[in-house]
């Protein structure tokens, strides 16, 4: 079982599906014209767009296509959602209610909004199992609040929040929610209708579509102020060329998604996600499943911490296998402190440092997890062997 | 991320283990920040005759610490205490830069066990004279 390659991280990307990228390719060269000009040339890539802005609404349920932005992606879909509604909105109040676990593009952007525009946030905490609660949500509110943003599915541990509830707090205190729905979409489903939210974020290439391209929805009748001066394009929201075959790729991608066996294949994901968590708790003592089990859980999503041992040593063992996880140890956050997501469950840092996250697709199989829950114990092993908190 | 030296010294650690009745011990770092090294030395006649390490960290902590074992082993403990953490960086053929300060604690973790093993040396010589002493006294009381 050598040169193996086995990829484990969809949560962090996906490749593009070959359909995808066939369809994109006409878009780099042939149909290459500026949307917003005159001649036909420009009609191809003009009447691309348009398409994909349809399908991107009808995929979420939208009523129309004019509530869709294009975007270069989650990060900033998220900084236009918060900091758009925040900034119109700043004469009616300057507080903002989100989670302790929401992704750094919301947490940073809450943290600038504080920084620099003398908002007020509050940061709900969660359950262990990430869950937040609603009833926190109508504590934290408050008569100058004006923008809830709280995450449909956590991008760690794979929690699925009770966002249509969360929605519908807000909405009857008469307050904008956004979710960044950025791990959720093709995954599970999102109507905006159903979860009761006025703003939505989404990046295709977390399902098999191109990096740099993404979208927000915004709910009729919403107040934004765009984030980026310029043109006119996405009437006045978002000033910039369209990435054209950006979009045609974030269409295909959804398309794709659409598709039947797609559909089906989920659960065959489910049944590999549960069974790499049931091996896990029968194989390897001292390990904690972080978030929760069954339909609250991201198909895809297995996180553990495995107690006496540190996050990076365990992806450069599972590298050397062929291998590709990740994991929530300071080491892979770029900072001294491991995952804000796992600290905010209620983990110590100890224990926090020792977590690795698998996130599954459609192209794994059952035979790479099966080498996979081989090869982790033995890697587990060889590193409590080696740590001197491990008392065998 | 990492030089070649340092994956080798990650995937084939010199050294790992510990020592019963080791004449030195050595602990460095702490478990918030994600990095804990721990030294066990054998000395006789002032030289290095064993040492051995166990560690929770990253790749870089792994491999640092040992790599201070193959630089420390059969020095003498002059020799020993020049070994920084930049020699030990060196070693390895450099360290990415944000591991250097975090995880790069080897040498620290050799200077103090030596020093432990010099103020524990000086303990041990008082109660043996202590000992030896009250022996002394016992008799003479007989």
């Amino acid at each position: 079982m050598d040169e193996k390659s086995i990829y484990f991280d969809h949560a962090a990307t996906t490749p593009v599906a070959p359909e995808v990228k066939e369809e994109m390719d006409p878009y780099f060269d042939k149909y290459f014209g500026n949307p917003s000009s005159l001649y036909s040339l420009a009609m191809d890539s003009s009447r691309a767009v348009t398409r994909a802005r349809e399908k991107v609404a009808d995929f979420l349920g939208a009523d129309n296509e004019r509530e869709i932005i294009f975007t270069s992606g989650g990060t900033e879909s998220d900084n236009l959602a918060v900091k758009g509604t925040a900034m119109a909105l700043k004469d009616k109040g300057k507080h903002i209610i989100t989670s302790e676990i929401e992704h750094h593009a919301v947490l940073h952007t809450c943290q600038y909004l504080e920084d620099n525009l003398d908002f007020e946030v509050t940061y709900l905490p969660v359950d262990d199992e990430g869950f937040v609660d609603p009833q926190d949500l109508k504590k934290a509110i408050r008569p100058d609040t004006v923008l809830i943003t709280i995450m449909m599915a956590n991008n760690e541990i794979g929690t699925i929040q009770p966002i249509a509830k969360l929605g519908q707090i807000a909405h009857s205190n008469d307050i904008i929610f956004h979710t960044d729905a950025v791990q959720s979409v093709a995954k599970v489903p999102v109507d905006v209708d159903d979860l009761n939210v006025d703003l939505l974020s989404l990046s295709a290439h977390k399902f098999n579509g191109p990096k740099g391209i993404g979208a927000l929805y915004v709910r009729q009748g919403t107040k934004l102020l765009p984030q980026m001066q310029g043109g006119a394009q996405e009437k006045k929201r978002r000033a910039g060329t369209e990435n054209v075959p950006g979009i045609v790729g974030l269409r295909a991608a959804l398309e794709l998604n659409e598709k039947k066996e797609r559909q089906e294949d989920i659960q065959r994901i489910i049944y590999l996600r549960d069974k790499i968590i049931n091996k896990i708790e029968d194989n390897i003592d001292a390990s904690i499943l972080n978030g929760p089990r069954g339909d609250k859980r991201l198909p895809g999503n297995v996180n553990f911490c495995f107690r006496y041992i540190e996050g990076e040593s365990m992806l450069l063992n599972l590298d050397m296998k062929g291998i590709a996880a990740s994991s929530g140890s300071a080491c892979t956050s770029g900072s001294l402190e491991p995952s804000h997501v796992l600290l905010a469950l209620g983990r110590s840092h100890e224990v926090a440092h020792g977590s690795l996250r698998v996130s599954l697709n459609h192209s794994n199989t059952e035979k790479e997890v099966d080498y996979f829950l081989e090869e982790l114990p033995k890697i587990v092993d060889k590193l409590r062997d080696m740590s001197p908190l491990y008392e065998g | 991320m990492y030089s070649d030296k340092v994956m080798e010294h990650f995937n084939n650690p010199r050294n790992v283990g510990e020592i019963e009745n080791p004449d030195a011990v050595g602990e460095v770092g702490n478990p918030v920040c994600g990095d804990i090294m721990k030294l066990f030395l054998k000395i006789e006649d002032n030289i290095i005759t064993d040492i051995k390490f166990k560690t929770f960290g990253c790749g870089a902590a792994v491999a640092t610490s040992s790599m201070v074992t193959e630089l420390a082993q059969g020095k003498d403990l002059e020799s020993a205490l020049e070994i920084t953490n930049e020699t030990v960086a060196e070693a390895l053929d450099g360290l990415p830069s944000q591991k250097m300060h975090c995880s790069n604690l080897a040498a620290e973790a050799l200077q103090e066990a030596i020093e432990d093993y010099r103020s524990a040396g000086d303990d041990t010589e008082e109660s043996e004279n202590q000992k030896g002493q009250e022996t002394k006294k016992t008799v003479e009381a007989k």
